[in-house]
């Protein structure tokens, strides 16, 4: 018997879940940064893919949750536990926020990276979710895939190869 | 929802024509630099999800070679010019001279990424001095960026401005050719990208509310 596994794809301002054998990837974070929350146990994990650090600096009414850090990680951590993991034992890997230009001059959205790193960090430690490994900054793009039987999320860049963490 | 879906056909004709003045110039001080024919497409105005802005490029993952500048002044911006490594080491074999210049080596030299930078900041600047002479619309270019990435990670910062008010952004894009290497369809891009604050001023300064 063969086992076919999926690679479940998240796009930008995206959020899926996924299940052992399938792995989740999101592709090309630049100041983006991608957030792995899993339940190594259950082999169940959700990934999300923010771009802005805040929802409530939003100029809009209906914005999409998914896009901000702070929204998007309570929706994440609900997601998980509706999905059957267990609040205690999820855990947490993040990749992503690099500075991308480095404009001396720069405008406030192009240090977005940094901003996204601390956002996140910060709303994971307020669901008090450890954060087991991150490959965060640095000014290269990152393609990462989470693979929920192992825990272990591969990350690659540009001419650097891939990492393992 | 968002000013996006209120657009008029006039109004992206408007946009179109903006695309069609800047590039022009631009891919005429192209072929002027490479001493040879370029061809252009007629520039395509879309609104794309983010997701299917990087589409554009070949998907997310796809290493691109982009210079991106911010524009400055009444009408801000973003801009990008965007080749595959393999036109971009084309463009520096054609100009240094140098044809040992290759992406695949692990260290670049400084020749061959100046020169890139080069040819992006006159490309992009020809591009928005007409632009700004059209529009009579005071728009300066900051220092131009020499990216070699990802197109996602590259790409979400020009939407970074736009991501803010709305899940869409409006591209104005140009296609152009090497003339004599169609066979092979290499292909550049122009990407203008105006903050959402600035579609406002640019349709009112060539009279389309």
């Amino acid at each position: 018997m063969s086992i076919t596994t999926k690679i479940v794809k998240v796009g930008i301002a995206d959020l899926k879940v996924a299940r052992s054998p399938d792995t989740l990837r999101t592709s090309g974070l630049g100041s983006c940064v991608g957030v792995v929350i899993y339940d190594l146990s259950l082999k169940v994990a959700g990934m999300a893919h923010v771009m802005l650090p805040d929802s409530t600096l939003s100029k809009r009414e209906n914005l999409n949750e998914l896009k901000y850090a702070d929204s998007a990680i309570e929706i994440l951590v609900k997601t998980m536990i509706d999905n059957g993991a267990r609040k205690f034992a999820l855990k947490a890997k993040i990749a992503g926020g690099a500075q991308m230009f480095s404009f001396p001059s720069s405008t406030n959205i192009l240090r977005v990276g940094n901003r996204n790193i601390e956002a996140v960090v910060e709303h994971l430690g307020n669901y008090h979710v450890p954060i087991l490994a991150s490959d965060v900054g640095g000014n290269n793009g990152r393609t990462i895939e989470f693979n929920p039987s192992t825990g272990m999320l591969k990350i690659k860049k540009v001419n650097q190869g891939e990492i393992e963490i | 929802m968002s000013f996006i879906e209120k657009l008029t056909s006039y109004q992206l004709d408007i946009l179109k024509e903006i695309g069609n003045i800047g590039s022009g110039n631009a891919a005429t001080s192209l072929s002027k630099l490479l001493k040879r024919k370029i061809d252009m497409k007629v520039p395509s105005v879309r609104v794309l999800s983010f997701d299917e802005t990087m589409e554009i490029v070949g998907g997310p993952d796809e290493t691109i070679v982009s210079v991106f500048l911010r524009i400055n002044g009444d009408a801000p911006g973003s801009m990008f010019f965007v080749l595959s490594p393999a036109q971009a080491e084309q463009f520096v074999h054609q100009i240094s001279g140098d044809k040992d210049f290759s992406f695949d080596q692990p260290l670049l030299t400084e020749m061959g990424l100046s020169i890139l930078h080069e040819v992006g900041n006159i490309l992009a600047g020809t591009y928005l001095s007409s632009l700004s002479d059209f529009t009579q619309i005071n728009m300066q270019p900051s220092v131009p960026e020499l990216n070699i990435d990802m197109a996602g990670a590259i790409l979400s910062q020009g939407l970074m401005e736009l991501s803010r008010e709305s899940d869409y952004a409006i591209i104005i894009d140009t296609t152009f050719n090497d003339y004599e290497e169609t066979s092979k369809q290499i292909e550049g891009h122009f990407f203008l990208l105006p903050d959402p604050e600035s579609f406002d001023k640019i349709f009112a300064s060539l009279g389309a509310f």
